[in-house]
């Protein structure tokens, strides 16, 4: 999954932006961090996580971004998925040559296409977590949907759902009991895989081959 | 608000800033003063279908256009069906005793196959209610198969298919493909929508019309309705 820019000469002065959501700061600025030559020519912007609670301005957020960034990178990466966006993002990122990972959400893009789909389509009811939503269980799930306020609306969201799937980005057992205690309180069955951030390691992978041939 | 505006009888109010204390109090969630309100009306003799339009689904067009605006979010947004509701329980029955037949026919509403998600489909498919259509809801994870029942056995006006992911949405492409075949486009009008969607992918699919949000689908149903009748 990797995502290909096209490099011109004048644009080897010039850095990359990564501009990406809030629930992935963590994970890319460890790998760009991790990569000197990276950490030189790479720019990272995030956009607040709670945008996901309100999807249909999180195209227009990432424009302002856009059309006040673009001339000053020679390429933008936008760390998002379609995130319920209805397809408006891509408008934006076709707009300013911008690209995206692939992918509906960052579970998804987390897993990966192909298990993603197996994970859902052994079991529709899957509840994902990352450890971004594990770290802010309380905030974003509870209090983004309203438990603390309205606890009658749980059956409302969750009716359905019969399985809590983290999908970890890191092997944290304290993550990991959180996770398991957050799934035995909503009364799900809880599923542990790690898969890492390989999802976003093409991407900083494309920035290293770029950096190192300009 | 002080203690004293807080504690006020509704009775005490005419029709008209009842109906407008029903809206606001839908606004806020409040799922029994709503229904008090409803009650309140119906006493005085106030038409259920009136007291729907008006106090019900004139509510929710404002809760439509607040979130769409981001200024409600969706748990308020519950609340608020959730007030709505309490006030429908008291209404459904009398509106389905009247004499007059104001259902605007029936609605076959349903997630399609491989989706469980359901609470945009079960708020248009209130805002459908309160808009004067008899809703026979599918529920979630349809295959094509349960529209084709469905149709068969309510003979409905309008079908619509929901959809929350990028994943299931092309499975609506598959149900209206197969009611092309079966000649079934031009007995049933086909809706469809959710979050993912837009104008583009209802065109690509070949689905005859697109509701952006619950309140839309019902003022677009509802026309269809008028303009066929």
């Amino acid at each position: 999954m990797r995502l290909e820019m096209t490099l011109q000469p004048q644009d080897a002065v010039r850095k990359r932006l990564v501009l990406g959501c809030g629930a992935l700061a963590y994970d890319m600025v460890d790998l760009i961090k991790k990569n000197e030559v990276l950490d030189q020519v790479v720019d990272i912007q995030c956009l607040p996580a709670k945008l996901h609670h309100t999807p249909q301005f999180i195209a227009a957020e990432v424009e302002k971004v856009l059309a006040a960034r673009v001339q000053d990178y020679a390429d933008i990466y936008v760390a998002y998925g379609d995130c319920g966006t209805a397809g408006e993002l891509d408008k934006v990122l076709q707009k300013y040559n911008a690209k995206r990972i692939p992918g509906e959400h960052c579970f998804e893009f987390f897993a990966g296409a192909g298990e993603y789909a197996e994970i859902t389509e052994a079991e529709l009811g899957s509840f994902f977590l990352t450890d971004f939503l594990v770290k802010q269980f309380d905030h974003f799930v509870i209090e983004g949907l309203g438990l603390d306020r309205y606890p009658e609306l749980f059956d409302v969201y969750f009716e359905h759902y019969t399985q809590m799937v983290y999908l970890a980005q890191t092997e944290d057992p304290k993550l990991q009991e959180k996770a398991r205690a957050y799934a035995e309180d909503f009364g799900m069955k809880y599923i542990y895989r790690y898969v890492g951030v390989s999802a976003l390691a093409p991407l900083v992978e494309g920035l290293a081959v770029e950096v190192n041939h300009a | 608000m002080s203690e004293d505006q807080e504690d006020f009888d509704l009775n005490d109010l005419d029709n008209k800033e009842l109906v407008e204390q029903i809206q606001d109090d839908l606004y806020d969630g409040l799922d029994e003063e709503v229904a008090e309100g409803v009650e309140i009306l119906l006493g005085r003799g106030i038409d259920a279908n009136d007291v729907l339009g008006d106090a019900l689904v004139g509510g929710m067009k404002v809760v439509g256009e607040d979130f769409r605006d981001g200024i409600l979010f969706v748990p308020e947004v519950l609340k608020c069906a959730a007030a709505m509701k309490s006030g429908m329980v008291l209404l459904r029955p009398i509106l389905a005793k009247s004499a007059i037949d104001i259902s605007l026919g029936k609605f076959v509403i349903g997630t399609v196959k491989g989706d469980i998600h359901d609470i945009g489909k079960n708020l248009v498919g209130m805002m459908l209610e309160g808009a004067g259509f008899e809703v026979i809801d599918l529920g979630i994870n349809n295959p094509v198969e349960n529209y084709l029942e469905a149709i068969d056995e309510h003979k409905p006006v309008i079908m619509g298919m929901s959809a929350l992911l990028t994943t299931t949405m092309p499975y609506m492409g598959v149900v209206i493909e197969e009611f092309d075949k079966r000649g079934l486009m031009d007995e049933v009008h086909v809706m469809v929508g959710g979050a993912p969607l837009n104008q583009e992918f209802a065109d690509a699919i070949g689905a005859p019309a697109y509701g952006r949000d619950a309140a839309r689908s019902a003022e677009l149903a509802a026309a269809y309705v008028e303009a066929n009748r």
